[in-house]
């Protein structure tokens, strides 16, 4: 069974400061810390279950500049065997839209049996990737899975919906499946395989080389801004001691605890 | 401006809370622009759906058919790509929930309509379109221009645009759908419950949220301790359960619980719109985080900025000495 990963490497700024850059469109990266976007590390994980139970083989492909290699490597030593990265840097601005586009016209000449991608990408979350790419090459999706299995040429799945409620649907293959955070326990990379991962070829596909040079827009991103607050919030100031002080001497006030 | 059409989402025969805040915001739009809300419910048996959004849009069409009876993303494509063809709505609204992640991008994608996900406002000016989103963890908005058309398709994320009264004159029309089974490629088997646990968090006045922040499992015990203290139960974000450090049942948000507890404590959550979702509605709300800059602070009545390992043993402490 063969399985095509679509990864992303996103910055980390969930505890970070992070800055708007001079463009007024992005963000400033220099002091922000990458790592592999938390949905996908699910979905590869997925794929390597897969793997062990029904064989086959893993690509991971990432639209990025060269640095995603990087997260490319750390993939191929946690089981994935081959790695495409296609070059960010051949191209202006990419939306969700043209990153889909781009992914189906290197995925659709490969072998699948199963796409996996992460639910959504934790720096623009558009959570369009997967089920675009899915349209793009006329197979079924699910959106959304943390539970995934295969059986005779049709997976089982469970998408995730609000409540923690649970859909339960029949999926006949080659399909897509956008991964949710919690499926599996995604593992770490051993050291060994670290070190035979970065032997490893990565191919590389530019611009020049795909089939299709012209890949239409949906949206372009005009500005970006700190949102406007919504509430208030009294910050309670000073050492641990005092703050918290404050905030028991509230709690006492408003009789809550 | 030709119509705002949404899409009305609905589960196990009940209307989901966003199709009428999805009702709200195409009415808004509509007033703007000197145009009209038509509401599109796929369904089966939709006679008490259809009642409970009379008076909310200009128009309701009706596609009633057993096939609907299940949400499907691929069945409800082939039926709306129908009717968006004929048509040809200038905008068309659909919730972003897990139903409207599974459908809009393969929809509009087939109907090469311009689309975007998870907008919290949205601006029409000269058939020019714009949308407002948030990006990087929340610490950032986003003006978004869409590519000029025609028609569009946006999801609108949940708590955007509040549900409102409305007493519009409906007209109603029944249509006949394209599809009468469900493909074979995807099929819908069953709804699975979430399990209940020993402790029932939408139970408790006081509830300890816990996130990423606490770093380790072992840490865990220090909160179990805190909230003990003040009478409280713990609850947590997604990733705690996800680390299976938490049971399911314990998470707060849209995928989790809501809870309307009259003291909520976040600690070390950043405070995504997932979490906030199944939190807001607590009566006081108190933000322990070191960063400053974290969303959460946008939601709590009080906050610390601080290190959650420093504060939480002297504030356990303070509050036992009242
Ligand atoms: C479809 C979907 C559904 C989802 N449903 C839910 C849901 O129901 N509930 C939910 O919670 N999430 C949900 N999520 C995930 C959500 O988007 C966030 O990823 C998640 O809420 C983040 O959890 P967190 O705040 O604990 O972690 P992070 O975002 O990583 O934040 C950790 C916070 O801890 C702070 N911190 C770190 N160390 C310390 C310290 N020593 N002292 C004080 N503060 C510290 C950091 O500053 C940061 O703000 C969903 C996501 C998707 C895509």
């Amino acid at each position: 069974m063969d399985i095509i990963v679509c990864i992303k490497r996103v910055p980390q700024t969930s505890e970070a400061e992070v800055k708007i850059d001079s463009t007024g469109k992005d963000i400033v990266k220099d002091r922000l810390t990458f790592d592999t976007n938390e949905s996908d590390t699910y979905a590869l994980e997925q794929a390597v279950l897969m793997k062990e139970k029904f064989g086959g083989e893993i690509t991971v492909i990432s639209l990025g500049e060269e640095d995603a290699e990087d997260t490319l490597r750390i993939a191929l030593a946690k089981g994935a065997d081959n790695a495409i990265r296609i070059k960010a840097e051949d191209f202006d601005e990419l939306d969700a839209f043209q990153t889909s586009q781009i992914l189906k016209t290197v995925i659709k000449d490969l072998s699948y049996d199963i796409i996996f991608a992460g639910c959504i990408a934790t720096d623009d979350a558009y959570s369009q990737i997967g089920v675009t790419l899915a349209e793009l090459l006329e197979i079924p999706h699910a959106a959304l899975v943390i539970d995934f299995d295969v059986n005779e040429n049709r997976a089982d799945v469970h998408r995730e919906l609000e409540g923690g409620l649970i859909e339960h649907l029949d999926i006949s293959l080659p399909a897509l499946f956008t991964i949710q955070t919690g499926i599996n326990e995604p593992r770490y990379a051993s050291l060994i395989a670290i070190r035979r991962a970065a032997k490893k070829e990565i191919q590389i596909i530019g611009k020049d080389e795909l089939q299709q040079s012209e890949f239409i827009s949906n949206s372009v991103l005009e500005e970006l801004y700190v949102p406007p607050i919504s509430k208030q919030v009294e910050l309670l100031d000073g050492t641990a001691a005092e703050s918290s002080s404050k905030l028991a001497g509230i709690f006492k006030e408003k009789g809550l605890v | 401006m030709s119509e705002i059409y949404i899409l009305i989402e609905h589960r196990q025969n009940e209307i989901r809370d966003i199709s009428y805040e999805l009702l709200a915001c195409g009415r808004k739009l509509a007033e703007e622009h000197n145009s009209t809300v038509t509401a599109v419910i796929l369904g089966y048996n939709t006679e008490k759906i259809v009642e409970k959004i009379e008076s909310q849009a200009h128009k309701i069409m009706v596609f009633d058919n057993e096939v609907f009876k299940e949400f499907n993303a691929e069945t409800y494509q082939i039926a709306l790509a129908d009717l968006i063809q004929k048509n040809n709505p200038f905008l068309f609204l659909i919730g972003h929930t897990a139903f409207g992640m599974d459908l809009c991008p393969a929809l509009a994608t087939q109907l090469n309509i311009p689309f975007t996900t998870d907008c919290l406002d949205v601006e029409i000016s000269e058939n020019k379109l714009r949308v407002v989103r948030h990006m990087f963890d929340g610490k950032l908005a986003a003006k978004v221009l869409l590519r000029e058309n025609p028609s569009y398709m946006l999801t609108i994320r949940a708590g955007c645009f509040p549900a409102a009264e409305s007493n519009l004159k409906t007209e109603i029309e029944k249509l006949d759908s394209l599809v009468s089974e469900t493909p074979d490629y995807r099929k819908f088997l069953e709804y699975i419950e979430a399990v209940a646990g020993d402790v029932d968090i939408t139970k408790s006045d006081i509830v300890v949220g816990i996130g990423r922040g606490i770093k380790e499992q072992d840490n865990l015990a220090m909160i179990e301790e805190f909230a003990a203290s003040i009478g409280g139960v713990v609850a947590c974000s997604r990733p705690i359960v996800d680390a299976d450090w938490l049971p399911k049942d314990r998470q707060v948000g849209s995928s989790g619980k809501v809870i309307k507890p009259k003291l909520y404590i976040a600690i070390g959550i950043s405070g995504a719109f997932q979490h906030v979702a199944g939190m807001k509605g607590a009566e006081t709300i108190v933000a322990i985080n070191k960063d400053a800059n974290a969303p959460i602070f946008h939601e709590a009545d009080y906050g610390i900025i601080d290190d959650l390992f420093k504060v939480i043993p002297v504030l356990k402490e303070k509050i036992a000495e009242l």
